[in-house]
Formats: structure tokens, sequence, C-alpha cells
């Protein structure tokens, strides 16, 4: 008894990733012919990315600020304060900005995108659009996916700058690390390789969340309950994928 | 029309942040890109160095601790074999003499380095341009070591020179006990 109930667990997992692995061949094939309708990307790019601006920079800025106090408290038992620019380049580059940035990204966008997808699922409105022949992977599905693909990185991007300048706030504003010191060591110790580290991994997970977002939305349970359902585990299932994933990454890098 | 015209600013808006921040990360902060600032107000002087160590380009120049200026500038003179720093030194420190001593000295144990000058007692004062006479270069810690090292095996290839030296030894430490 138990053990079909195992069985079951575990083909109905596979059956899921299965069906994500599907769905992200389907997405591909479908973004070509998203891009000949820019209006529908340049909405999702708004979406996704001008509108998680304002938390993004927020919250670099305080991850920056964080990194100075906690860098600095560190460094100065070891009379090296002015490697404080190094510790934070390296750290918000290569780990804090593409990590915080996808898991703030599941958190506000991800979730808008499986809700809006599931509601229309649940309203019959992609079932309308399959009657008229209109392929709703290729409108809705698509341009939502790679809205959130571009806007991802540049929003690490964003994430990394803010969080720097917060590290340089508290470390040469408050705590008196030398202006030239900071940026110098940082410039002398960071190189090309640190840069496309943090943004392939942020590439990387924005295929992830927004795949997943899209997906989740899209084979919600078309009633009230599936839609919160598919919001909850979208947020799961990215936060989750985006460490793992954090983690397979940051060992091929290194 | 409205809703669409706002879509687009916001969007052209995000992009071109993130632009800006991609074009940052790549082209500012490693050491290898470009740099682009604007000119520095303040007054320039150089200051030849047998050798910088690991001195860089924004790395402080002080007297008495506190900060005067920066190096702006680090390059190799091929007639003399030296390296020229040029240094900046902020406009409300105009009247350092012009016989001051620079040497280049360490934060910390392993900190980074820096340039420390010495008032010399001269008139007249260091303007655009000039050049500082006297310095010293960094000192290498391993360059420090390896000396240590072969003056002591120098020592040890004599007769009983270990010996000698382990005796030396013992003798401070004995002198050290007994002066407890």
């Amino acid at each position: 008894m138990s053990n079909s109930v195992r069985g079951n667990y575990l083909l109905e997992g596979l059956r899921r990733l299965g069906s994500v692995a599907l769905f992200l061949l389907q997405l591909l094939a479908g973004s070509l012919p998203a891009l000949t309708r820019p209006d529908l990307l340049l909405k999702q790019i708004y979406n996704a990315g001008a509108r998680s601006l304002i938390i993004i920079m927020l919250s670099g800025l305080f991850v920056g600020m964080v990194l100075g106090l906690q860098g600095y408290d560190l460094l100065q038992r070891f009379g090296s304060e002015e490697a404080l620019g190094i510790a934070a380049a390296l750290g918000l580059l290569r780990e804090l900005a593409p990590v915080i940035t996808a898991l703030l990204f599941a958190g506000r966008a991800g979730t808008a995108l499986a809700s809006e997808i599931g509601l229309m699922r649940a309203t019959d409105q992609l079932t309308a659009m399959e009657i008229m022949a209109v392929d709703p992977l290729r409108y809705v599905a698509a341009p939502r996916f790679l809205g959130g693909v571009i806007a991802m990185p540049l929003l690490t991007a964003i994430f990394s700058v803010i969080g720097l300048y917060g590290a340089q706030l508290v470390g040469v504003q408050l705590m008196g690390v030398d202006r030239g010191v900071f940026w110098s060591q940082t410039q002398g110790a960071i190189d090309l390789h640190d840069v496309s580290e943090g943004m392939v991994k942020s590439l990387v997970f924005g295929v992830a969340c927004s795949l997943i977002a899209v997906h989740e939305g899209y084979h919600a349970e078309p009633t009230a309950e599936g839609v919160g359902l598919a919001t909850t585990r979208t947020v799961v299932a990215s936060s989750v994928l985006t460490l793992l994933l954090d983690y397979v990454l940051t060992a091929a890098f290194l | 029309m409205r809703a669409n015209r706002t879509l687009e600013i916001g969007t052209g808006l995000f992009v071109l942040l993130g632009f800006a921040a991609l074009l940052f990360l790549t082209t500012q902060l490693p050491a290898s890109g470009l740099k682009f600032g604007g000119a520095k107000v303040g007054y320039h002087v150089t200051a030849e160095f047998d050798d910088v160590g690991d001195l860089k380009v924004g790395s402080p120049v002080t007297m008495s601790g506190v900060r005067l200026g920066e190096v702006s500038a680090i390059r190799f003179d091929p007639k003399d074999y030296k390296a020229v720093v040029t240094i900046r030194f902020n406009p409300q420190y105009g009247q350092i003499p012009d016989d001051s001593y620079a040497s280049i000295q360490t934060q910390g144990l392993l900190g980074g380095k820096y340039i420390g000058l010495s008032p010399g007692g001269s008139d007249t004062y260091l303007k655009d341009g000039s050049r500082i006479d006297q310095t010293q270069s960094a000192i290498v810690l391993e360059s420090i070591i390896n000396k240590f090292f072969a003056s002591y095996s120098s020592k040890g290839s004599g007769e009983g020179g270990a010996g000698d030296a382990q005796g030396k030894a013992t003798d401070n430490s004995g002198k050290a006990e007994s002066h407890k």
C-alpha cells in the first residue's frame, strides 16, 4: 500500500519534470515567433523588469550596506580594512546579486506571472484563444518567458552596482576606509571573469524562474484554489532551484 | 495610447539603467577596462622609485598620517629603469617643502601600499610639475626574507658558523631569562 503511494509520488514527480522540460522546448520554439510581436515582449519586460526596479535597488542598497558593515568588522581584526572593496565586490558580483535578484524576482514577478496565466486558464481565456486558432503558447506564455529572461541579467547588474555603492557608503563614509584604496583595490582584484560569472548565473536563473512561473500558471488547476497553489509552487520551486543551480554553477566556475 | 507611452518610457528607463550598470561592471570595475573619469583638481608632482611594490593608482599619499592626495599615475622610465609615480595633491595642501622625503609604506602587516611623506626644511614649496628627489622604495617582505636566508647560509658555510649562531641564540635566550 505505502509502496504504491510512494511509487505514485515518484511517478508524479517524474511526470512534472518531463512536463517542465517539454514546456521549455515548446517555449523556445515559440520564442522566435514571439519576437515578431515586440509590443507584447515590451509589455512583459516592463512588467518583469521595470516594475521590479524599486525593490531590486532598495534591496541591493541594503545588502551592500550590510556587506560593508560585516566585512569591515571582520577585516579590521586583521588590519586589512582596505580589502573591504574586494570582499564586497566579489561577494556581490559572483553570488549575492544573482541569487538575491532571482529570489526577489520569483517573489515579485514570478508570482504575478503564475497567477495571471493561471487566472487566464481558470477563466477559459486560454481555451478561447485555442478555439480562435490563436496559439496561447506563442502569444501568452512565450513573451512572458522571454521578458523574464531578458529582465533578470539587467536587474542583476543594477543590483551589483547599487550594492557596491552601498558597501562604499558604509565603508568609506561611515567607517573611514580610504576611498581611493577602496576602489583601486577593488579594480585590481576584479576581472571580467567575475562579472561574466554573475551574468551567466543570472541568465540561467532567469530561464529557470521564468520557466517555472509560466509553467505553473499554464498548467494550473482551473479553480481559485489551483491558481493559489500554482503561485505558491512557483515561489517554492524557483527559490529552491535557484539555490541548487547556484551551487552547481559555482562549482563549475571555480 | 497614454498607458502605452508610460509603459514604453518605463521599459526604456529600465533597459537603459540595466545596460549602464552592465557597462560600469565591465569597463570601470576591472583594472584592465577603460577609465573615463573627469580631470581632478589639484597639482601634480612626480617622484622616482626603484621599486613601487604593489602601489596602485588611487593609493593615498599622506603626511603625519593625514591624507594629502593620491597616486594618479605610475609609469616606467625606460632610461633609468625606474618607476615614475605621479602624485596629485589636493589644492588646499599647497605648502609642502620641496625637499620632503617620500617613502612607500605598508598599511598594517599585509595591507595595501601608500606613500608617506616626511616634511623637509626648505622654504620653497612643491608646485605643479616639480619632482621629489629623496625617495625610498617599497620594502618587499620576500626580498628581506631572501636576504636574511642568504646571509644566514653564507655564515653557516664558514667553519662552525652555524654552531656560533646557535651558541649566540642560546646565549641571548639565556640573557633574556636572566633579565627576568
